[in-house]
């Protein structure tokens, strides 16, 4: 259901510094609204996401309630050897989203 | 004749009245109102325990005037050579109006080369945003940036 677009360059040379970008779909619902029947409406949000590349994590958020609805994060990581970054969102109600992308280094 | 000069008064009137209405809006959001800036000094101390904190390196760019509250792009920058042995290990974000002081954190190394992230907030009222970054070696820096919110996030909740 949750859909995640993540741009990372296809190819980097040693130690060029990459810019990732991700987008997920996600409410990011506060807890703080009230609902069209007066109700208020149970916080649902995307809690922590990490970025690992071969398996060591480079790039770690808490998100809170106050980031927009379908996070957005850009950040900064070293290429270091050709591999694989994975990408985890974790939230609540058991939200779990696990992306992957590949990046060749020379 | 008679009538294009009462509507020019009324017109006059009402621009008026929405002058002094913006007035008073501005107004009421920068007066001090809720104990929330002391709920963001507060997990600030929790965050920084008793080591100083400086003020500079950290900066915030947001829009100075926002729209809508609701999605409000950030983009946090911390200056720092991102080396070994001095490099960023966390930066904090947090507001002073918002229904909680929380908005983001992050944790890096020296491995991300630039500390520097970008995402999309909320901001429920005009209010200031503060970063607080962490250095490798325990020191804390903070960078600050007012912003203008002209319509809520969560609006259902002021």
């Amino acid at each position: 259901m949750a859909r995640a677009l993540i741009n990372v360059p296809k190819t980097a040379k040693v130690g060029d510094i990459i810019e990732i970008k991700t987008l997920v779909s996600h409410p990011m619902e506060t807890g703080y609204r009230v609902g069209l029947g007066g109700e208020m409406l149970p916080r649902d949000i995307i809690e922590t996401f990490v970025c690992t590349y071969n398996g060591a994590e480079v790039f770690r958020t808490e998100f809170s309630p106050a980031v927009a609805a379908n996070p957005y994060l850009s950040f900064h990581t070293m290429a270091t050897e050709t591999g694989v970054l994975e990408f985890r969102w974790e939230g609540d109600n058991n939200f779990l989203l696990v992306e992957t992308a590949s990046i060749t280094v020379e | 004749m008679k009538q294009s000069e009462t509507s020019l008064t009324r017109r006059a009137a009402l621009t008026g009245a929405a002058a002094s209405g913006a007035g008073l809006l501005v107004l009421r959001s920068s007066e001090p109102a809720s104990a929330t800036p002391e709920a963001m000094r507060a997990v600030l101390r929790t965050i920084t325990g008793d080591a100083p904190v400086r003020k500079g390196r950290v900066q915030l760019d947001l829009p100075p005037l926002v729209e809508n509250g609701n999605t409000v792009p950030m983009t946090v920058t911390v200056d720092s050579p991102m080396t070994a042995r001095d490099h960023v290990t966390a930066i904090h974000v947090l507001n002073e109006r918002n229904p909680q002081p929380y908005i983001v954190t992050v944790h890096l190394d020296h491995r991300a080369g630039k500390a520097s992230f970008s995402t999309r907030i909320k901001l429920g009222d005009t209010q200031r945003v503060i970063g607080v970054a962490k250095m490798s070696d325990g020191s804390f820096w903070i960078g600050e940036q007012e912003v203008i919110v002209t319509i809520a996030a969560c609006l259902e909740t002021f």
